[in-house]
């Protein structure tokens, strides 16, 4: 960073990690407080960004019975936190052949008929770090529609904190990973022009002009750069 | 919960908001090829003098890299071959892929769909499945299919971009088959965004003449690596996760590479496997913070792959050249240095300073614009958080203002929730942003068929490499959008001349570390001290969660034997 590290007083908060307390600088995330305090993970990290899902933590607050979860990576350490990693859901991905599927609940319930079991309890809700209406997901699924259920999970980041907390031990990140795969397939409408654009390229409609790119002197190809026309954002 | 921007920092988001109205009128214009030459000499780190050196060892020995690389380049490996027993092998495979990223991905479909048993094909990577470059992206993935675009222009914006240093036949396969990967995708389920009617939704990228990301809402890597995740796990092919290679093996008598060892990071104890063709697709080198910057990389991207392949006498090529994004989080300090995509730019968010004004239009190619930004803060026209990291105003606001209100949470999710977590509502606030370590220009050099070449340009047989370890298709500079598809286009040319290869080979190769020898041998000369290792597997944040001030990368994992 091109800039000086001013030195400002920087305030801690007490955390308590493996049957130890310790206090650490307030602003860190879980991750970095755990880094912090000497972890060099090998397990339960993955992209420190937010979108791996490799990283859910399961916490309680000093004075709370709630039990609350969230991604090491993304939530802040606060005063009296009690944290534990959650590096896997345990779960078999089942196999399927999505050409022998179609969009259609059925085949979903087919593979996990676990499903129908959902009781509404809303604690897969309540677990979800990215806040997703997972509950409503499952019932649209019960309810064969299927491209809403997709569009409510769209964000899933796999973690698997509503599975673990799901009494009906629901599978969602299988659920969900399927629900997309049938939606993109069998229920979006299929993209225009890329069939086309592929026959003219099969067709060799580019390749003299492409040839004559890779031949052109580096001064040329700058003329025909800075001369091009730039469509509007 | 953290309670959103300090009174500093409010005050000084008045100013943005003041010239908001004023600004949403005017564009900044683009500058001439000889200006923006100009900005990035003066300000790129690449262009720094103290950030690299020449490399003394190797088969591109005298070529210019930065310090980091050549720290790892230049060390010891960290597998013993006296303590490694090679006698028993724990999978004799056809193809090894090394990674778990997309270009991994999509060279295990593809060399299945190529007539390789699915018993035949081990992935063998770092953390788990996924836990890869792959699924941070967000921006988009390009491919000229709208009948305004074509493969000949994304061709000349794609060496544009790579200041015209890429390989021109590796950047025409990949504009060739963009269209295919993409339909490809949708095949396979992908949920990419469209109109009602099924028009792909695409957006312009910096340095893109044509609009033409296409994209699943700021998800596009995630989206991607699910599908094609689901899909080899569907396959059944053989995934071997917390196992990263730590050295490739050669046939003494044939030099070709012909399998890896792995280390188990959960039992300390080794793998060796033996493969007739091996797939490097390890990405990046993020994470080893080049020129004290901060990352927007995965966890796992420490430069691995050009390691172990430079071993076994691959050429690499650009890697005197970074790509560090204009826009990373320089605010708050909790997600220090993740990425503020680019997409915000694409619809319409404008790079501001401390005054208020523009100083550089915002759709530049990205070393262009990460200038500017260098530039306005050491000019002292940046603003300074509390505690002391300097950045810019990306004015994201505006997305709403100029697209309808809405358009933010509907396109931009993760971002929006990125910040929310941290108490911004980037629906009504500016976000901080100063250019942060993001993409591996350069890398080991492949041709079309994916086969690692030696400086000589002969392929080094049994070794193949996809993504964003490769060097040649982005030359100095890679436009947004280009690596997914580059991961995709490359993965799968690995995957299928894999198979050839395959087919070709009716016997089993036989193992060893002989590369080795030539290679400590030089090491030797050149004095390099003992403790120097590599690769380095993870990096080494103990103690120093923000990596600042001290070289996160300076001890490797310790292998207990
Ligand atoms: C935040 C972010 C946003 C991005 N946005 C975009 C975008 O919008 N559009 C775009 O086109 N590109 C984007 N990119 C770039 C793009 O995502 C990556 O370049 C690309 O996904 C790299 O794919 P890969 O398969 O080559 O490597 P990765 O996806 O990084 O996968 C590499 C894999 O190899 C594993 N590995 C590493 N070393 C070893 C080892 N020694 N042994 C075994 N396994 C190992 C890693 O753990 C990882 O699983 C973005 C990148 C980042 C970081």
């Amino acid at each position: 960073m091109s800039t000086e590290k001013k030195t400002t007083k920087t305030r801690t908060v007490r955390i308590y990690f493996m049957g130890k307390a310790y206090d650490v600088p307030q602003g860190l995330t879980i991750m970095k407080a755990l880094e912090y305090i000497g972890y060099r993970f090998i397990r339960g990290i993955g992209c420190r960004g937010g979108f791996c899902g490799a990283c859910a933590v399961a916490y309680r607050l000093a004075g709370e019975y709630k039990l609350r979860t969230g991604l090491a990576c993304q939530t802040t350490v606060e005063d009296g936190m009690y944290i534990t990693l959650l590096p896997y859901s345990p779960m078999e991905k089942p196999r399927y052949n999505l050409e022998e599927m179609r969009g259609e609940a059925g085949y979903i319930l087919k593979i996990f008929p676990e499903i129908a079991r959902c009781v509404s309890c809303n604690s897969c809700t309540k677990a979800c770090p990215q806040e997703l209406e997972v509950m409503d997901a499952i019932q649209a699924i019960l309810r064969n529609d299927i491209k809403r259920a997709a569009d409510l999970i769209f964000d899933c980041i796999s973690c698997g904190l509503c599975s673990l907390r799901c009494p009906a031990e629901i599978r969602h990140v299988y659920v969900f990973q399927l629900v997309r795969r049938l939606a993109g397939k069998y229920l979006l409408p299929k993209a225009k022009h890329l069939e086309e654009r592929i026959k003219e390229i099969e067709s060799g409609k580019f390749d003299a002009e492409i040839e004559k790119l890779m031949k052109a002197s580096i001064d040329e190809l700058k003329k025909l750069y800075m001369e091009r026309d730039i469509e509007k954002a | 919960m953290s309670e959103g921007y300090p009174l500093e920092l409010r005050k000084a988001i008045r100013v943005v908001e003041e010239t908001r109205e004023e600004r949403l009128k005017k564009k900044y214009r683009r500058l001439t090829l000889e200006e923006r030459d100009e900005l990035v000499k003066k300000w790129h780190p690449d262009y720094r003098p103290d950030t690299k050196r020449e490399l003394k060892v190797g088969p591109s020995r005298g070529a210019i890299v930065y310090n980091e690389v050549a720290d790892l380049l230049e060390a010891w490996p960290i597998a013993d071959p006296s303590k490694i027993d090679l006698s028993t092998i724990d999978y004799d495979v056809d193809i090894l892929i090394i990674g778990g990223g997309g270009a991994a991905a999509s060279a295990a479909l593809w060399s299945l769909y190529s007539g390789i048993e699915p018993d035949n094909i081990l992935i063998a990577t770092k953390l788990r499945f996924g836990d890869a470059n792959t699924v941070k992206a967000q921006g988009g993935i390009q491919a000229a299919d709208r009948p305004v675009d074509s493969p000949v222009r994304h061709y000349l914006d794609t060496i544009g971009g790579g200041h015209f240093a890429n390989k021109p036949e590796l950047v025409r396969a990949l504009v060739m088959d963009a269209p295919f990967i993409i339909k490809w995708l949708e095949d396979l389920g992908m949920m990419f965004d469209k109109t009602g009617e099924g028009e792909m939704i695409e957006y312009s990228g910096g340095g893109a003449s044509r609009r033409r990301l296409h994209c699943a809402r700021d998800y596009t890597g995630l989206e991607i690596m699910r599908v094609i995740r689901d899909e080899v796990l569907n396959k059944g092919i053989n995934i071997l996760e917390f196992s990263p290679a730590i050295e490739l093996l050669t046939d003494p008598e044939t030099g070709a590479v012909s399998g890896a060892v792995l280390w188990n990071l959960e039992t300390s104890e080794y793998i060796i496997v033996r493969s007739k063709v091996t797939i490097l697709a390890t990405g990046g080198f993020g994470r080893l913070h080049l020129a004290g910057f901060p990352t927007t990389n995965h966890y796992g991207a420490t430069a691995d792959g050009i390691v172990l392949a430079y071993r076994v006498g691959a050429n690499l090529r650009d890697l005197d050249s970074a790509q560090y994004h204009p826009t990373g989080v320089a605010y708050p300090e909790a997600i220090l240095g993740e990425l503020i995509t680019e997409k915000c730019r694409s619809l319409g968010a404008q790079l501001v300073n401390v005054n208020g004004e523009q100083f550089i239009y915002e759709l530049e190619p990205r070393d262009v614009v990460a200038s500017a930004i260098i530039r306005e803060c050491a000019e002292g026209r940046g603003v300074l958080t509390p505690t002391g990291v300097c950045g810019v105003w990306l004015d994201l606001p505006m997305i709403d203002m100029i697209r309808g209100p809405g358009t933010i949470k509907k396109n931009l999710p993760a971002m929006y929730r990125q910040f929310k977590r941290h108490g911004i509502d980037i629906t009504e606030e500016p976000v901080l942003t100063y250019p942060t370590l993001h993409y591996q220009n350069g890398g080991i050099e492949i041709n079309v068929y994916a086969q690692v070449l030696t400086p000589q340009g002969t392929p080094i047989p049994g070794l193949l490499a996809a993504g964003e370890v490769t060097g040649g298709v982005h030359g100095k500079n890679r436009l947004m959008g280009n690596s997914l598809l580059d991961i995709l286009v490359f993965g799968r040319r690995a995957g299928m001349t894999a198979a050839r290869i395959v087919k070709e080979t009716s016997s089993k190769p036989k193992i060893s570390f002989k590369h080795l020898e030539k290679y400590t041998a030089e090491l030797e000369k050149i004095n390099v001290p003992k403790t120097r290792k590599a690769p380095i597997i993870l990096p080494d944040y103990r103690g120093n969660p923000d990596y600042r001030g001290k070289n996160p990368y300076l001890k490797i994992l310790e292998i207990t034997y």
